[in-house]
C-alpha cells in the first residue's frame, strides 16, 4: 500500500516538485513590497502562457507564432463575459445584447474563454497541423494576423486600436499561482498520456512513429487544442491583471517572441524548462532594471537581457534545464 | 493607362519584398537560420542614412548601406557564428534576440518616438505624362531591385566564393570536405544580406520618410511569407514569392472597396493560408530540404 503512494508521489513528482518551489516563490514574494508582488504576479501569468506554448511546442516539435491569437481571442470573450453591465453600456454600448447584459463570475468566464481558444485550435488546427517545421509555424502566424486585423476593425466589440479599460480586477498572487498549478497539472498529465507519449515520438522520428500506427496529424491537433486551452487563459489573466485590453504597440507579437525565447532559454523539452526560462528571464530581467537606475542610462537592461539570452542559447542548446525534470529525491526511488 | 501604372506600383513593391525575401532566403538556404533580425538591419541603415541626412546624398545611402553591411557581419559573427551547428529552432530564438538587442540599442541612443527625414528629394519627384503619374522612386525601386538581382545571380554563377555558397546551401557538410570554407562563405552571405537590407532601407526611407526603432518588423514578416510561399531555400523561389506577395497588395488595394480596405493585411494572409495549406513545399520545391529516410 504504502509503495502505490510512493510509485503516484513519483509519478507527479516533477510537477509536484515544481509548484512547491513555486509555492515559496510565492509566499516570499508576499512579504516583499508591492512592486516585487507585481513583478511575480506577471511572471506567473507569462509561465501560463509558456506552459501552454511548451505543451504543444515540446511535445510536437513544430515552432508556433500564432499562440497570441488564442491570448487575444480569450482575453476578449472574458471582458464581454465578466465585465461590469454599466461599464459594458458605456464602452462596448452596440454589444450583442447577451453580452450587454450578462455580468458572469470571473472563473467561468476564464474557463469559457479558455474554451473559445480551444474551439478555434481545433478548426485552425485540422488544416494547419498537416504541415511542417517552420511552414507550420508560418501557417499559424497567419491565422495571427487574421485574428487580430479583424478584432482591430471590430470597433463594437473591442474599441478596435484604442484601449479597452475597467475589466474587472481578480488576479493577486495566490490566484496567480493556483492558475499556474492548474496549467502544470494539465500539461503534466497530457505529457503522461498516451497521446503525450506518441506524439513525442512522432517529434523524435516522424517515419517510425507513423510506421507504428501514430495518427501524427490527430495527435498534434490534440496538443494543439490543449495548449491553446492554456495559452488563453493566460491571455485572460494577463488582461484582468493589468485591467485593460490594447493591441497598440504590437503588443502581442512581441509577447510571441518573448514567450518562445522564454521557452527556448529554459529548455523546451520539459515542464521544467518552460518554468525555469521563465523565472531566470524574469530575474535578469528586473536585476538589470533595478541595476540600470544607479548607471542612469535607461535601455541598458534590455541590451543585457539580449546577451543573456544569446550566451545561454550558445552555452546551453537544450536550454536551462537540458530537458530535464527535476531529480527524483532518494526517498521516493524505487528500491530494489 | 490604369493598368500600367498599377503594374509599375506592383512591381515596385514586388521588388522592394523580393530584395527582402532574398536576404532572409540566402541565409536560410545556407544555415537554415531564419534571420527575424533581417528588417533591423534595415532598421540600422535608415538610422545612419538619418543621421548622415545634412551629408550629400551619396554620402548619406552609402553610409547606410555600409551599416546595414557591417551590422549584419558583426550579428554573424558574434551572435550566430557560435550557434552554427545548432537546431533550427534555436537560431530562430537568436535571431530575436539579436533583433531585440538593435531595436533596444537605437532605442537607447536616439529614443522610441518617429523621426521624419528626407534623404533624396529627387527621387520624391512625379513624373506626370498623359494620364500617368508615376513616381520617381518607383522607377527607383524597379531598377534598384533589377540591378541587384542580377549581380546576386552573377555572384553566384560565376564567382568562385558564389559557386562555393551554392555547393553550402545543397550540403554544407559535403562542402567542407571538399575545402570550401565555410565561415567566409557564411560571412559573405551575410555581408549580401546588409547589402540587400541597405538598399531595401533606401527605398523603404524614401517611401515613409520615418525613422522608427520597430521600423524593421512588417518587412521581415512580409519576406517571411515570400520565402515560404516561394519555396524555402530556393533563391529564385524568393524573388517570385517577393514578387508574388507584393502584387497581390497593390491588386488588393486597387480592387478592394473602402470598407474592406482596412482588412487587406488579413486578406493578403488568408490567401498566404490557402496557398501553403494546398502547396505547403511552396512555389519552387527544393530537394535538398526533403528529409532522407
Amino acid at each position: 500500500m504504502a509503495d502505490r503512494h510512493v510509485d503516484v508521489l513519483a509519478k507527479f513528482w516533477p510537477v509536484l516538485s515544481l509548484i512547491l518551489g513555486l509555492a515559496v516563490i510565492v509566499a516570499l514574494a508576499q512579504l516583499g513590497p508591492i512592486s516585487i508582488e507585481r513583478m511575480v504576479i506577471k511572471a506567473l501569468i507569462m509561465m501560463i502562457v509558456v506552459i501552454g506554448l511548451y505543451t504543444f511546442i515540446g511535445n510536437s516539435g513544430l515552432l508556433s507564432f500564432g499562440h497570441s491569437t488564442f491570448m487575444v481571442v480569450s482575453a476578449y470573450m472574458s471582458a464581454w463575459l465578466t465585465m461590469p453591465v454599466i461599464r459594458k453600456k458605456i464602452m462596448l454600448p452596440d454589444i450583442w445584447s447577451g453580452f450587454g447584459q450578462m455580468e458572469m463570475h470571473v472563473l467561468p468566464g476564464a474557463l469559457l474563454a479558455g474554451l473559445l481558444s480551444a474551439f478555434l485550435a481545433l478548426i485552425v488546427g485540422i488544416p494547419l497541423m498537416r504541415l511542417s517545421g517552420i511552414v507550420a509555424a508560418i501557417g499559424t502566424f497567419a491565422v495571427f494576423t487574421i485574428v487580430t486585423v479583424v478584432y482591430n476593425q471590430w470597433d463594437s466589440y473591442t474599441k478596435g486600436a484604442s484601449t479597452l479599460i475597467g475589466l474587472p480586477t481578480y488576479v493577486d498572487l495566490w490566484t496567480a499561482f493556483g492558475f499556474v498549478a492548474g496549467a502544470l497539472v494539465i500539461a503534466h498529465l497530457y505529457d503522461q498520456s498516451k497521446f503525450g507519449l506518441s506524439l513525442r515520438a512522432s517529434r523524435d522520428d516522424l517515419v517510425a512513429a507513423k510506421a507504428a500506427g501514430v495518427n501524427v496529424v490527430r495527435q498534434r491537433l490534440i496538443a494543439f487544442v490543449i495548449s491553446a486551452f492554456i495559452t488563453g487563459i493566460g491571455g485572460v489573466l494577463y488582461v484582468h491583471f493589468t485591467a485593460t485590453i490594447t493591441q497598440a504597440n504590437l503588443l502581442y507579437l512581441n509577447l510571441t517572441f518573448i514567450t518562445i525565447v522564454m521557452l527556448m532559454v529554459g529548455g523546451m523539452r520539459s515542464l521544467f524548462g518552460a518554468v525555469a526560462g521563465v523565472v531566470a528571464i524574469s530575474i535578469v530581467t528586473e536585476g538589470l532594471r533595478a541595476a540600470e537606475k544607479p548607471v542612469g542610462v535607461s535601455g541598458l537592461g534590455e541590451l543585457g537581457l539580449a546577451v543573456f539570452m544569446l550566451v545561454i542559447l550558445a552555452i546551453r542548446p537544450s536550454g536551462i534545464a537540458g530537458g530535464k525534470d527535476i531529480p527524483l529525491p532518494a526517498f521516493l526511488r524505487r528500491r530494489g | 493607362m490604369i493598368f500600367l501604372q498599377y503594374a509599375i506600383d506592383a512591381l515596385s513593391v514586388g521588388g522592394l519584398y523580393a530584395l527582402a525575401a532574398l536576404g532572409i532566403g540566402l541565409i536560410f538556404g545556407i544555415m537554415r537560420l531564419v534571420n527575424f533580425a533581417h528588417g533591423d538591419l534595415l532598421m540600422m541603415g535608415c538610422y545612419a542614412m538619418f543621421m548622415l541626412a545634412a551629408a550629400i546624398w551619396p554620402v548619406t545611402i552609402l553610409g547606410g548601406v555600409v551599416i546595414a553591411i557591417l551590422v549584419a557581419v558583426i550579428t554573424e559573427r558574434i551572435a550566430f557564428r557560435p550557434l552554427r551547428s545548432a537546431d533550427p529552432t534555436i537560431l530562430l530564438a537568436a535571431s530575436f534576440a539579436v533583433s531585440f538587442f538593435l531595436q533596444n540599442f537605437v532605442l537607447m541612443i536616439m529614443g522610441g518616438r518617429a523621426l521624419g527625414v528626407d534623404i533624396v528629394p529627387a527621387l520624391n519627384q512625379h513624373i506626370v505624362w498623359d494620364s500617368l503619374s508615376i513616381s520617381v522612386l518607383n522607377l527607383f525601386t524597379i531598377a534598384l531591385s533589377v540591378i541587384l538581382m542580377g549581380g546576386l545571380s552573377l555572384f553566384l554563377a560565376r564567382t568562385r566564393i558564389g559557386i562555393h555558397m551554392r555547393a553550402a546551401s545543397e550540403d554544407v557538410r559535403m562542402a567542407r570536405m571538399l575545402g570550401v570554407r565555410v565561415n567566409l562563405v557564411v560571412a559573405t552571405a551575410f555581408a549580401i544580406s546588409g547589402l540587400l537590407a541597405g538598399a531595401a532601407a533606401i527605398v523603404v526611407l524614401g517611401k515613409t520618410g520615418l525613422v522608427l526603432p520597430t521600423m524593421g518588423l512588417r518587412l521581415t514578416l512580409i519576406a517571411f511569407v515570400a520565402v515560404i510561399v516561394g519555396g524555402m531555400g530556393s533563391l529564385t523561389g524568393a524573388v517570385i514569392g517577393g514578387y508574388a506577395v507584393g502584387i497581390l497588395e497593390v491588386v488588393l488595394g486597387g480592387l478592394l472597396p473602402l470598407v474592406i480596405l482596412p482588412y487587406r493585411e488579413a486578406l493578403i494572409f488568408t490567401v498566404v493560408l490557402l496557398f501553403l495549406l494546398f502547396r505547403p513545399g511552396g512555389i519552387i520545391r527544393v530537394a535538398a530540404l526533403k528529409e532522407r529516410v
